[in-house]
């Protein structure tokens, strides 16, 4: 009967003023105590992890509003995937309004913790990595919301995804800050999403460092309002590992921020050293597609004050030396494909008059072995618009 | 015929009981533990079984089978709905049947013949007032009781193939994983399109279908499947194996990859269609269906896969189907990318 009530409460909408705590320790039965916590909570309730390893052998999932699920820290409370046997991820998260903090996961065979359908998640201190460094054989997302709108990832860390680290994928109302991305091929992604702020990140060591994407016929399109503010995009030299057949298996290495087919994004105040392809990447999608809600060009993307050094001095493509000394011992820090809409919007344009060149392209889906390299300013204004709608709603910060 | 066979099967041995056992009173299907909050502890509850170990339903629970079934394991599996007294399930064209709340559907797993047969787990989706829910029970090895497994467990197992496995029985929330839509709990299975006319019109006449639907019985026999129609026999392994996820408003609905039954466009069914967010799954190919290569198709490299990470299904398979593998190679061989058939 008490427990009905607290129940009513939290469906009323109010602050459960009774939520129970279940607590949950390694050892014999993690697997099944874990999961039945899982399932029992209700909304409000919080599962703490105490300390320790959990040796799991198949994917955890949530489907509670509302639940928190709290380790002792993501150096204490370890999530121990090595065993898995089942499920395509660690932890599954489906319901609404779930705060996932201060715990770790090791070696998910797919990928790490997934959140599809799940609004208003905060993931906070948080560790996602495979063991064995950058690995085709890893799991492709270490952190994955989807089909969500409100998230908020802050002070994550990620390393070793065959895919990205960090990936939000067609959602809405994105903050992803104060995190670390490593080792894996691309450290941020952005995909299909819109109104995502990233910023106060670490993406180092990845192949590519922050990428935001938008692909054709997926259910949700129209990527675009993104910010990306203040990150170190740093040494991201590691050569790509992503298995053939996924869009990310074509970044190159040494990219630091790329932007593909988006519109409106703001790149601004970041340090995007030691990026050997080009600091920054903004370009049409390269395959063909048959989808005609879809637009594949980059639209009103903005390069604003960055610090860039020490990039495009060994690009990943063929003829890349030759063209490196053309340019005279390294690339401007801006690659352009060259692609724009037909609208007359802009591609590209630069605040700070970063120098670019061009691939020279002519056609969406034609490929670089035609390019016709040349330099390239950027027009030095792009088209305002309303920023202030970019990140996680406010009150996601009070679960932190 | 098969739905009426299991039906004649039960009753014969349902005869012998009675013979054999003079007590044998059939039990009444507990509509409170269907219907009722809560999550009952063991399977007996139910009251669906005359006898649970030999898996013989009370009066009012109705045994079925599926044209094309999902495969699970190479478990042998036990379906039987419930549906209360003075109501009855609506039909609903091709699509699932419309149960009427207080219905009940039950699945029993088992491996092995005849006196070897051991009932791993039993699971229930029981239509409540405010949606289906889903349960787990997992048999003891005496076969005495089936009780509830909220977490799920892994049992060894030697499937029919000789094959030693971890089997997996799901958690609740695994259960919801396969029966969701639009985050709604609901049955997968019983499509009027996958039953047989014939089991239809015997749920009319016993009052617990109001009319044959439209639509009924096109999925082929899966057991007839050396002399189908390829393209038939293909899609419908899909529709129930893959598209409980694959469709607009399932598990796997970020993919934009939708294998249901009625889906006729080539580029949602994989044709030519990039991966997403398939990672190590694409095993190095760019696309779900290469038609007239199923080597290039990374279809049917995750469904020639075991591994976690990369198998489809995720959920409720740890072994390769060899005969679902060879349908959709055929079916793919045979596309020449232009035309999609039924």
């Amino acid at each position: 009967m008490f427990r009905l009530t607290i129940a009513a409460l939290a469906l009323c909408g109010t602050a459960p003023v009774f939520a129970e705590t279940h607590t949950v320790s390694p050892g014999e039965g993690a697997q099944e105590r874990l999961q039945e916590a899982l399932i029992l909570a209700e909304p409000g309730d919080e599962i703490v992890l105490e300390a320790g390893r959990y040796e799991l052998t198949d994917g955890l999932s949530l489907d509670i509003d509302g639940v928190i699920v709290r380790g002792s820290g993501m150096e204490d409370t370890i999530l121990d995937f090595t065993q898995q046997a089942g499920s395509g991820e660690g932890l599954l998260v489906t319901s609404d309004n779930v705060t996932l903090r201060d715990f770790a996961m090791e070696n998910p065979k797919g990928d790490g913790i997934k959140s599809k359908g799940a609004d208003n998640i905060v993931y906070t201190q948080i560790k996602v990595t495979w063991t064995n460094g950058p690995d085709p054989s890893n799991g492709a997302y270490a952190i994955y919301p989807v089909e969500s709108t409100g998230v908020l990832v802050d002070g994550v860390i990620v390393s070793g995804a065959s895919d990205a680290g960090i990936y939000v994928g067609q959602s809405s109302k994105i903050t992803v800050r104060n995190s670390i991305a490593e080792n894996n091929v691309a450290g941020i992604e952005i995909e299909n999403s819109r109104d995502a702020l990233v910023e106060h990140n670490i993406a180092r060591l990845n192949t590519g460092g922050i990428l935001v994407f938008d692909l054709p016929g997926l259910p949700v399109m129209g990527g675009g309002n993104v910010v990306v503010r203040e990150n170190l995009v740093a040494g991201n030299t590691t050569p790509n590992f992503a298995p053939p057949g996924n869009i990310v298996a074509g970044v190159k290495r040494g990219t630091g921020i790329m932007v593909m087919a988006n519109e409106n994004v703001m790149v601004t105040r970041n340090v995007v050293s030691e990026n050997p392809t080009a600091a920054f990447m903004v370009v049409a999608y390269t395959q063909a597609f048959d989808d005609e809600r879809y637009n594949p060009y980059p639209r009103n993307v903005v390069i604003g004050e960055n610090v860039a050094d020490d990039v495009g001095d060994e690009p990943d493509f063929e003829g890349g030396e030759q063209l490196v000394q053309a340019f005279g011992g390294s690339l401007p820090p801006l690659l352009w494909d060259g692609l724009s809409d037909s609208d007359g919007m802009p591609a590209v344009a630069v605040t700070d008059g970063t120098a670019g060149w061009t691939l020279g392209l002519t056609e969406q889906g034609q490929g670089i072995e035609s390019a016709q390299p040349a330099p390239f300013q950027a027009p030095d204004a792009g088209i305002e618009w309303d920023m202030s709608s970019v990140g996680a709603p406010a009150e996601l910060e009070e679960r932190l | 015929m098969r739905g009426s066979g299991l039906l004649l099967v039960a009753a014969a041995a349902l005869a012998g009981a009675v013979v054999a056992e003079a007590r044998l009173v059939a039990p009444t299907v507990s509509d409170a533990a269907i219907q009722q909050d809560g999550y009952p502890r063991t399977l007996e509850e139910f009251g669906f079984f005359i006898h649970a170990d030999a898996q013989i339903p009370t009066l009012g629970v109705v045994p079925y089978e599926l044209n094309t079934p999902l495969f699970s394991d190479g478990a042998d599996k036990l379906r039987f709905v419930y549906v209360p007294d003075g109501t009855a399930i609506e039909p609903d064209g091709e699509g699932l049947l419309q149960f009427p709340v207080g219905s009940a559907i039950i699945k029993t797993f088992a491996f092995g013949e005849g006196d070897e047969r051991q009932l791993i787990e039993t699971r229930v989706l029981l239509h409540r007032a405010d949606g289906w829910l889903a349960l787990p029970y997992r048999w003891n090895e005496e076969q005495t009781e089936a009780r509830l497994a909220l977490a799920g467990a892994r049992v060894p197992i030697t499937t029919p193939v000789g094959e030693e496995i971890s089997y997996r029985i799901p958690n609740k929330n695994q259960c919801k994983a396969c029966h969701s839509k639009d985050g709604e709990v609901i049955p997968i299975g019983p499509k009027a399109r996958n039953l047989s006319a014939e089991w239809l019109s015997d749920m009319v006449g016993a009052g617990h279908l109001a009319a044959v639907p439209q639509g009924a019985d096109i999925l082929p026999d899966w057991d007839e499947r050396a002399e189908g129609n390829t393209a038939s026999l293909a899609r419908a392994y899909l529709d129930v194996n893959c598209a409980h996820c694959h469709q607009p408003g399932g598990g796997a609905s970020n993919s934009g990859l939708d294998l249901r039954w009625e889906q006729d466009d080539l580029y949602a069914l994989g044709v030519w269609k990039p991966p997403v967010a398939a990672g190590r799954g694409a095993g190095g190919h760019a696309i779900s269906i290469a038609p007239g290569d199923p080597d290039a198709s990374i279809l049917v490299y995750r469904m020639n896969s075991a591994e976690p990470g990369i198998a489809m299904p995720e959920l409720g398979r740890s072994i390769i189907d060899p005969d679902g593998v060879e349908v959709v190679s055929r079916w793919i061989d045979q596309m020449d990318g232009a035309e999609i058939t039924q």
